[in-house]
């Protein structure tokens, strides 16, 4: 089926408002991006630590089981029965030794693997299944699956490269610094429904222009500025990114004199909101990494989060938070992490301003949908960059996307 | 049980709550609080799991203004109404002469161009004591039941 977008070859500038709109482009990202051969997060080890532990989520809008086997392996699988589709498991999370549908009440292992089907020789010589009926036939088909320091990827294509080679050089090692193979703690979850499409959340992640203007709390308190040094990387690809920066000071500069609302005056009555301290090697204090093709990870001063995004249609999202610290946090520390949650998430003083916009834009585009996104900003290559003042990394998203949408 | 006058007591305070959050002004909702008040706003999974975080944690008045004024002078939102309904306002006093209050409350939100909705539902868990003779909350747990919220909660519940 060919699309109905208007754009022309290679240009990644002009972003058509249709592809936040169009029912057929959102199918083929459900096909082409979201069961691709890409690597989408589905969750921690430490929300699965014992075999017969699951959760629930989603790979795009697929509803999957992740759950950790006798061997200890993790194993994910499509949330439906593979003789009539129900989505048989309905919890969150959970521990059992094997999953039961509640239909026709055919059961699975904890890999997936058809262990009952019912009356499958019939009652008193009558009905069951045909004598060639193969239990190995009809098994919950799995995802391939990787894990990197804690932290769980499956795909529905076994054609995806190893997670190393996939993130590239400059993703992989500020992947590494977040999850450095210490032991993770949950710390909890926070869901919003965004009344938006799923790529502005990335768009909005790769893009530190507004982050100096918009964000007038981060920008007031000098934790994102664009006087800071800063930078911007890719992969390879385009399909991933960084944005890097450091907290700067609560004062004006020439870089400032541009926001509107930079508050100066902004004082904290009860400074614990705000104790940053610092916990990674290096400058940044702020690292956000969008991973193709559901996962932001979030490092703002002592917040750690995974965003992960479920595309419920063209016009809406879901925003799956998980807050996490390290098992060797001591109480100060998760204390200080609790605390900066007040900035993210479904009630966050900085992440409202996003979620705000993203519905805003979408109430736009969706109503002029001939009209396209300007992307000029630091100009129209999809080069790294050492400041904030760009789009690039919108641009390379565009470029990779193109590619694997054929549009 | 509680007499009936602290009963009346408690429901004035849950409807003065309500009052400055809907109506405003809201720089006058922390004045209903202690000194070191405990202030959550935290989904239900979160809460019975004994899992930490919170959508809003406030750990003092001066948190709980900080979050006013944050809201008011930094957060870019469209407008709307709040409005709040508490119900099933149940109390029991404790030995140190605090009320354990519980309540449920929903809050109806109203976006601009758009019909009223529901935003959360969920119940207070909260800690009464009496300040100067005047009720005030030293904890107030909201505690809401879908995960899952319609965009973004940005003001107090």
């Amino acid at each position: 089926m060919t699309l109905a977008i208007d754009w022309p070859q290679g240009e990644i500038t002009r972003i058509p408002y249709a592809l936040y709109t169009d029912p057929g482009v959102f199918d083929r990202e459900m096909t082409r991006i979201f069961a691709g051969p890409g690597w989408a997060y589905v969750g921690l080890e430490a929300e699965i630590p014992s075999p017969g532990d699951f959760k629930t989520t989603f790979v795009g809008n697929r509803p999957v089981v992740v759950t950790r086997d006798e061997s200890g392996d993790v194993c994910v699988f499509p949330n439906r029965c593979a003789h009539r589709g129900v989505k048989f498991c309905r919890q969150e999370y959970g521990h059992t030794r094997h999953f039961v549908c509640p239909y026709h009440q055919w059961s699975y292992d904890l890999q997936g693997r058809l262990r009952g089907v019912p009356f499958i020789r019939g009652v008193k010589q009558q009905g069951g299944m045909p004598a060639d009926f193969e239990r190995a036939d009809h098994g919950l088909p799995p995802l391939v699956v990787t894990t990197r320091h804690g932290v769980v990827f499956a795909s529905f294509d076994a054609r995806v490269p190893a997670l190393e080679q996939y993130l590239g050089e400059s993703n992989l090692a500020y992947f590494d610094r977040v999850f450095d193979g210490r032991a993770l703690t949950v710390l909890g979850y926070s869901r919003q429904l965004i009344p938006g499409n799923w790529k502005l959340m990335f768009e909005n992640i790769k893009d530190p222009y507004h982050a100096s203007l918009l964000h007038v709390f981060l920008v007031s308190f000098g934790l994102f500025r664009a006087d800071q040094p800063s930078a911007v990387k890719m992969d390879d690809t385009g399909a991933h990114s960084l944005l890097i920066s450091r907290r700067g000071e609560q004062k004006r500069s020439d870089a400032t004199s541009d926001i509107a609302n930079l508050r100066e005056d902004l004082v904290l009555e009860d400074a614990r909101l705000l104790d940053p301290v610092k916990e990674f090697a290096g400058d940044a204090t702020v690292v956000m990494q969008t991973i193709w093709p559901n996962l932001i990870v979030q490092q703002q001063s002592n917040t750690l989060a995974l965003r992960q995004l479920r595309p419920r249609s063209p016009l809406e999202f879901e925003l799956h938070w998980t807050f996490f610290g390290y098992a060797d946090d001591d109480a100060a520390m998760t204390k200080r992490r609790l605390r900066q949650a007040n900035l993210m998430s479904a009630a966050g003083l900085v992440s409202a301003d996003d979620s705000e916009i993203i519905k805003l834009a979408q109430d736009g585009v969706s109503r002029f949908r001939d009209d396209a996104a300007v992307l000029l900003m630091g100009g129209r290559d999809v080069q790294d960059t050492d400041h904030m003042i760009t789009e690039g990394a919108i641009r390379a998203f565009y470029r990779h996307y193109r590619k694997v949408m054929e549009v | 049980m509680l007499s009936l006058d602290a009963r009346a007591g408690l429901e004035d305070l849950y409807a003065d709550y309500a009052a400055r959050l809907d109506d405003g002004p809201l720089e006058t909702w922390p004045e209903l609080f202690t000194e070191e008040c405990e202030y959550l706003v935290v989904p239900r999974d979160n809460y019975e799991r004994n899992l930490p975080i919170a959508v809003m944690r406030c750990e003092s008045i001066a948190m709980l203004r900080d979050r006013v004024r944050a809201v008011l002078e930094t957060v870019m939102y469209e407008p709307r109404y709040l409005r709040h309904h508490v119900t099933n306002v149940r109390g029991r006093v404790r030995e140190d002469g605090a009320i354990d209050a519980r309540a449920n409350f929903s809050v109806i939100e109203v976006l601009p161009d758009e019909l009223p909705r529901v935003l959360i539902t969920g119940k207070y868990v909260d800690r009464v004591v009496r300040v100067n003779g005047e009720l005030r909350f030293a904890q107030k747990h909201c505690v809401f039941d879908s995960v899952l919220v319609p965009n973004t909660i940005v003001l107090p519940v």
